[in-house]
């Protein structure tokens, strides 16, 4: 593991924040309307410095409504891993995208068919929330070799000795899971957020990013004090999912990039 | 020789795991270590078969069927889980888990439930121990089965409609685990089934145990040190399928598992990863599960307990599916010749046994017989006019 070259996701992450710059990860639900590549190019040039997109799977346990919502109608509309992967290989974001999916998509492709997809559409990275560090191997040796980089996610449940092993494992960047519970909005920052983020930052010099309950421009302003950056998935999908369209996207990404560049 | 433990990793050859967002992982560590130190604690044994026995109704009888034997031309034996209190097997585990809970300083539990039979036990059990109850029930299941829903709000306890995608078993799974990753601090997700992450297929089996060495010790008598021919019953998750498998899974006896054609995870799925663990699951070409849809609710899950899928590779047992037309006329075969009403759950093996029967002629089949049909007979009332 610590024999392979810092992936494309890594090495991106690493240099903007070495930079200076506070990192900034928003999520889109592949296959979510008919413009949701127009809504990735969207939020890319309002300051993604890489980009989740979401490929629908039947039954998300670690999402909460909004993304479940997304999920249920980009299905419906005959969304499949597929056709998502095949729409973003022209997509031509100008950053990195990584997919956010549960581990049966992956399982039923079959791990190296799953990598090399990946890879062929300029996937450069995986976050699969339902595969921890026990189960992970299989999938991630594949990936390894294919130059998929596999997110690792970090909850605020972890026993101190767990994180470094996390930390190890995971490539990219290290997802810290900022409350106890599923994605979506919530009013204020969690404490637990910026706690996961310190007992993260002090065992990897990885880039450590807050998902989970990032709501708003100010509590990712928040988030950044202690973390290098953060993912925002259900705040934008609320606004497309009210038919707000890539420019509402957008314009909600502007903001959280203003706030973050003001830190 | 007994079930086989599973390994480390909450293995079943190939199959189980645990597949779980990173937030539970602890949570599914410390109930490992928890079931395990409890089930080898003499007073946790304890104070548990005093509750099966005194408060359960344990042990349940093995009833000899003259009548349907003489119908079907083979020898039925019954294992009566029907004859437990709350009217299922689903008391055994429940039971089980929730004094594992109070042990682990845990104040409320969550559940799902398909039929409502094992929500009912668990709202039994949240009101005997005093623990706060919420369980998620399908909104499809709901309508089909007020009555428990009623039963469980009369209990104490708190029941949700869990209303996404299928709107039934699965979809209740998926927001009691929702639930759980948001109160794993204080909460216990007491699962109704031997499925999930690891520790819990293995958990809810050694749960079950009791009631196949009952069965076992009954055939014995009633046979003259023998045991049955064939012991079969329905599967949806499978908890009292290896419930009762655990008790003959070292004889002669063949193991017969019986699916619904329309939720037949073993007969028609392929492996797959849900819930927590990799086993045999309905899904399509893309990895998205899809929907089971049987006249049991009990049953309409796309997915099965991991330890029957290594059952089913090895080989020791094998897995049937009956369509919902031939379960409706097993239900009143039973009812008319026994006198006994089953739910529609085991009502399913009894379909395979009708419908088999030739094969079966003159043999010895033990059939356990899950729960009683009390929650059915509204809905089979419209079925029937």
């Amino acid at each position: 593991m610590t024999d392979l070259p810092i992936g494309v996701l890594e090495a991106a992450l690493r240099s903007a924040r070495d930079g200076g710059r506070k990192l900034l990860v928003p999520y889109v639900t592949g296959g979510l309307g008919d413009d949701w590549p127009d809504v990735v190019r969207a939020v890319a040039a309002a300051g993604a410095d890489a980009i989740e997109i979401g490929i629908p799977f039947s039954d998300p346990v670690m999402d909460g409504p909004v993304i479940q919502e997304a999920s249920e109608r980009a299905l419906k509309q005959g969304a499949t891993p597929m056709s998502i992967l095949d729409t973003l290989r022209e997509v031509d974001a100008g950053v990195p995208l990584a997919v956010m999916t549960y581990y049966n998509i992956c399982f039923r492709t079959g791990h190296e068919r799953f990598a090399r997809t990946l890879i062929d559409s300029g996937v450069v990275a995986a976050i699969l929330p339902d595969l921890p560090l026990e189960e992970v191997g299989p999938w991630a040796e594949v990936a390894d070799a294919v130059g998929v980089e596999t997110v690792l996610l970090a909850a605020p449940t972890a026993p101190d000795e767990r994180l470094p092993r996390v930390c190890e494992r995971s490539r990219g960047f290290v997802y810290a899971v900022g409350l106890l519970g599923v994605t979506g909005e919530r009013s204020e920052l969690a404490t637990s957020a910026t706690v996961i983020a310190k007992r993260l930052k002090d065992v990897t010099d990885k880039p450590v990013l807050i998902g989970v309950g990032i709501s708003n421009a100010e509590q990712a302003r928040q988030a950044c004090e202690v973390a290098d950056g953060v993912v925002i998935g259900s705040a934008i999908i609320r606004r497309l999912l009210d038919g707000e369209g890539p420019d509402g996207a957008a314009e909600f990404v502007g903001t959280v990039r203003r706030a973050l560049d003001e830190h | 020789m007994s079930l086989s433990e599973p390994t480390d990793g909450g293995r079943f050859g190939d199959f189980g795991g645990r597949f779980v967002p990173e937030t539970l992982v602890p949570a599914c560590e410390e109930l490992e270590r928890a079931f395990r130190a409890a089930w080898g604690d003499a007073t946790y044994r304890r104070e548990l078969d005093d509750l099966l026995r005194d408060y359960a109704g344990r042990p349940t009888p093995l009833t000899e069927c003259t009548r349907m034997s003489e119908a079907l031309g083979m020898r039925v034996l019954l294992k009566r889980e029907d004859l437990n209190h709350t009217g299922s097997h689903k008391i055994n585990n429940v039971l089980g888990q929730a004094l594992l809970a109070k042990r682990m300083g845990k104040s409320r539990l969550v559940a799902e439930t398909g039929a409502g039979q094992h929500g009912v036990a668990t709202a039994t059990a949240a009101a005997l121990l005093g623990l706060e109850c919420l369980v998620y029930m399908g909104e499809v299941d709901m309508e089909r089965q007020a009555l428990n829903v009623f039963r469980m709000r009369l209990l104490g306890a708190e029941v949700v409609p869990a209303s996404s995608g299928s709107r039934t078993l699965k979809d209740a799974i998926n927001e009691a685990l929702r639930d759980w990753v948001a109160t794993v601090e204080t909460t216990h997700y007491c699962l109704g089934s031997a499925m999930g992450p690891h520790p819990y297929p293995w958990m809810v089996r050694e749960l079950h145990t009791v009631l196949g060495r009952e069965a076992r010790e009954q055939c014995a008598k009633l046979l003259d040190g023998d045991v049955p021919d064939v012991v079969t019953a329905c599967v949806g998750g499978g908890s009292n399928a290896i419930g009762i498998f655990s008790g003959f899974i070292d004889t002669r006896a063949e193991l017969v598992g019986v699916e619904p054609a329309n939720g037949a995870a073993l007969t028609r799925g392929v492996p797959g990863v849900v819930h927590g663990s990799k086993s045999f699951l309905l899904q399509d070409e893309w990895g998205q599960i899809t929907e089971a849809e049987s006249i049991s609710a009990g049953l309409d899950y796309p997915g099965v307990g991991p330890e029957h899928s290594y059952l089913a590779a090895t080989g020791r047992a094998r897995y049937e599916a009956v369509t919902d037309a031939e379960v409706i006329d097993a239900f009143q075969l039973l009812s008319r010749t026994e006198g006994i009403i089953p739910a529609l759950e085991p009502a399913h093996a009894l379909a395979w046994m009708a419908r088999d029967r030739a094969s079966l002629a003159d043999k010895c089949v033990l059939l356990n017989l899950s729960g009683r049909g009390d929650k059915d007979v509204a809905q089979m009332m419209d079925i029937l006019g």
